[in-house]
């Protein structure tokens, strides 16, 4: 069944419209203890989010996600660039890296509580170790998968190292490099809320637990919405940096159809 | 989503010479072995800094006791269990996410008005972090309950296959369609050989992602909630300062993972070898 | 200049590999164009790479200027029949040009010269911003082979580089090799298949011998100079050369598709 495009518009903006009034009647009808009303909730969000409690709590896990986030791809580029370079390398870091990127990540949770504490560095280090391997194996993908007539393009020219890593090694696999530190975004995500219910003392995740264990559901599912509006502008600003980075990519194959 | 490098080529394979047969099977089973040559170095580095206790044994402990713990772990009947629950939580999680996520898939895909209706919702609900409902499971479920883990780990794994499976069924090329309506094949023929083959590629990919995140989500829920399983044998050796046996049960999650991931890994390629693979993935 | 003595060359072990070059001999001198043609498959990409010195050879001596060829040599441009891998499709057209240049020329305005002088000779003048996928295939060569003239090499080594373009794409860029060689005063060494284009081209045919390859024929052209599409192909001379090389490379591929065939029977 063909519609034309007005109906598929309407179907957009209406079918969502249509469900936020369900779940605004169906809390107010049948009010449960998880699935408080929805003004209730809405009212919480403004209050806490708007801009009450960012600096105590969504600054710092924001400041941990990034920090542990950069320190990924600085770790997992660098490495993925030594590794994909050098084959010898690649062949002995191959069977280690494929074992510590299939722990589970909240596996090594305990492990830096352990070895690092429950401050600020320890959120930040597991972060980092969970994030750095999709850019690290991305990485070594795109190294390692330069089209061979680029390579003899520039051994033919006599390109130096320093400028064949830089402006060629490093552009041509950037496309897979960003595909690497896109799979890590939501994983960063994950990890920094996981890090702040075990052992924290701020941070969005420590906020929602703790509004739990209170019991002040509203402000719990304040802080649901929020993570959810998090992940979801976190992705649009890494989709337009992309694009930006990748413009000559995105250019290049819309020619090759 | 998936992204492929452009420079990716198909080199055209240099004239192949011929070895020998014998010297053929024992070089590539010492190729095989050699790769774990840096593997091996690392234990040994690791064993000696601390032992020397260049790195505090307190916190990390040598390889070589964690090893012998893990041997002995394996030889109890508690280990097994613990891996069992995993195991159980994760499978059940998984089969729900299917259940779910295949047949809307299909019906998200298949329907353009569907799609489009549902596509705000799914895009404003798909980055909301899983973990995000551990304080609502904490609420709906009894302390460390295994419907909880199952709970929180079904509802992550749902989304990667929904999508995955949006895109397998959205993926089908018209001019397929067209040619099976041409021929006159009825709707339900057409759907079943036509369209599921199409989609399959994408519906393996999404298992293999789904897998994946059923397993994190479950020790997640294991860590966190104190549901039975590998997550809780970790934590409780932490809190009981065991630190080898919470290092070993480490292991037994990176072996679990890896496990799974070549299992599913594999199913995938399979599937993907029949048809023309025209995604790349991540890693 | 370049000179290629008894050169062979061995893919995989001794005994059981294949050799793609056997005892090949040649010499490139000075302000020439000279063509090489095979038949399909001869291995004209060998000679090419070991020429660029991307390959070694297993036997013989490469040598240019008097010295060993061990790896690329600085006097020798390369362009690359694939031309959307070969240019960097995050540089524009200038940039692309000028990136070979970084070590060789460290004065930046020198390179912006030589990249404008090149880039003008191509008839691409006002594309330096453009990015190479932006443009056409025709037009993407001509950035490459910008890039070759801007280097500024004794040797132009083209690859069958008009292999991909439409017929009267190729006529105009087989006319700006000839115009760039007056201007540069470069010796181009053009692979190709296409055997009027051989012709046209030439001062010198290499003609190539099935596998493995060597130089069956080595064949002056007495072409009047400045070529025209047109008027020099209507010329007898134009013909008997050209009809020359097409029946050597008829019995070349005879001969390599028995040869194929029986390999595979047995």
């Amino acid at each position: 069944m063909r519609l034309n495009r007005a109906a598929y518009l309407a179907a957009e903006i209406v079918t969502p419209l249509a469900v936020v009034l369900i779940v605004l009647w169906f809390t107010n009808a049948q009010p449960s203890f998880f699935l408080p009303p929805l003004q209730d909730v809405v009212a919480a969000f403004i209050g806490n989010w708007l801009f009450a409690l960012v600096p105590e709590h969504l600054v710092p896990s924001l400041a941990r996600l990034f920090t542990g986030y950069i320190a990924a791809i600085v770790i997992g580029v660098g490495a993925g660039v030594l590794i994909g370079k050098v084959p010898e390398i690649r062949r002995q870091a191959t069977p280690v890296v494929e074992f510590l990127r299939a722990i589970p990540p909240p596996a090594l949770l305990p492990f830096t509580l352990i070895a690092f504490g429950t401050g600020d560095a320890a959120k930040v280090i597991l972060i980092a170790l969970v994030c750095v391997w999709p850019i690290l194996l991305n990485t070594v993908d795109g190294i390692t998968g330069v089209e061979s007539t680029l390579r003899e393009t520039g051994e033919s020219y006599r390109i130096g190292r320093w400028d064949t890593l830089l402006h060629v090694d490093l552009r041509a696999a950037s496309p897979q490099i960003f595909a690497g530190m896109r799979a890590s975004l939501p994983l960063a995500i994950i990890i920094m809320v996981i890090s702040e219910m075990v052992g924290a003392t701020n941070g969005i995740g420590f906020f929602i637990v703790q509004a739990q264990r209170t019991f002040a559901i509203p402000d719990m599912w304040s802080g649901i919405i929020l993570l959810g509006i998090l992940g979801y502008l976190l992705n649009l600003v890494f989709t337009l940096v992309e694009r930006g980075a990748l413009a000559w990519y995105h250019g290049s194959r819309a020619d090759v159809r | 989503m998936t992204v492929i490098s452009p420079m990716r080529s198909v080199r055209p394979a240099p004239p192949r010479s011929a070895a020998p047969p014998s010297a053929g099977v024992l070089s590539k089973v010492w190729r095989r072995i050699s790769s774990l040559g840096g593997a091996l170095a690392l234990i040994l580095i690791a064993e000696l800094l601390t032992r020397l206790e260049l790195l505090p044994a307190q916190y990390f402990p040598p390889p070589s006791v964690v090893l012998g713990r893990l041997v002995t772990l394996m030889l109890e009947a508690a280990f097994w269990q613990a891996v069992g629950l995993t195991l159980l939580g994760w499978a059940i999680a998984l089969g729900i996410a299917a259940l779910i996520a295949i047949p809307l898939g299909v019906l998200l895909g298949t329907s353009e008005l569907v799609y489009r209706a549902t596509r705000p919702i799914v895009e404003f609900l798909r980055p909301v972090p899983s973990v995000a409902l551990i304080p609502l499971v904490f609420l709906m479920f009894p302390p460390g309950s295994l419907d909880g883990k199952v709970f929180l780990a079904a509802f992550a794994a749902t989304w990667p296959l929904l999508i995955q499976v949006i895109y397998g069924v959205r993926s089908i090329n018209p001019t397929q369609l067209a040619t099976a309506r041409s021929f006159q094949i009825g709707r339900l023929r057409t759907f079943f050989r036509v369209v599921l083959p199409a989609a399959t590629p994408y519906l393996a990919t999404g298992l293999r992602i789904s897998a994946t995140v059923a397993l994190i989500l479950a020790i997640t829920g294991e860590i966190i909630m104190g549901a039975p399983g590998i997550g809780l044998e970790i934590n409780r050796a932490r809190q009981g300062g065991d630190v080898p046996m919470m290092y070993a049960y480490v292991i037994v999650g990176g072996v679990l993972g890896m496990v799974l991931n070549s299992g599913f890994a594999a199913l995938e390629r399979r599937v993907l070898h029949w048809h023309a693979s025209q995604r790349g993935g991540t890693r | 200049m370049l000179t290629l003595e008894n050169v062979s060359k061995l893919y995989g072990e001794a005994g059981s590999g294949t050799l793609a070059v056997k005892d090949l001999s040649f010499e490139i001198g000075e302000n020439e164009v000279v063509t090489i043609v095979g038949p399909s498959g001869c291995g004209k990409t060998t000679v090419l790479k070991l020429m660029a010195g991307l390959l070694a050879p297993s036997s013989g001596n490469i040598t240019i200027d008097g010295r060993p060829v061990v790896r690329p040599p600085e006097q020798i441009a390369l362009v690359f029949q694939d031309y959307v891998n070969s240019l960097y499709p995050w540089m524009t057209v200038g940039d692309n040009v000028a990136f070979p240049l970084k070590r060789k020329v460290r004065d930046r305005v020198e390179r912006r010269e030589r990249v404008m002088s090149a880039v003008e000779s191509v008839g691409l003048a006002g594309f330096l911003d453009r990015y190479p996928w932006q443009l056409s295939g025709g037009m993407q060569q001509r950035v490459a082979i910008a890039r070759g003239l801007a280097y500024q090499p004794k040797i132009l080594l083209m690859d069958e580089p008009f292999g991909a373009l439409d017929a009267q794409t190729r006529a105009d860029l087989e006319d700006l090799v000839l115009k760039v060689r007056d201007e540069f005063g470069v010796t181009v060494v053009f692979v190709t298949h296409d055997i009027d284009e051989s012709v046209y081209l030439a001062d010198r045919v290499l003609v190539m011998g099935p596998r493995p390859t060597f130089i069956e024929a080595d064949l002056a052209v007495d072409l009047p100079s400045p070529r025209d599409q047109i008027e020099t192909k209507e010329l007898p001379e134009f013909g008997r050369v050209r009809s020359d090389i097409y029946r050597r490379i008829r019995r070349s591929s005879e001969l390599m598709r028995t040869e194929n065939l029986r390999t595979v029977k047995a």
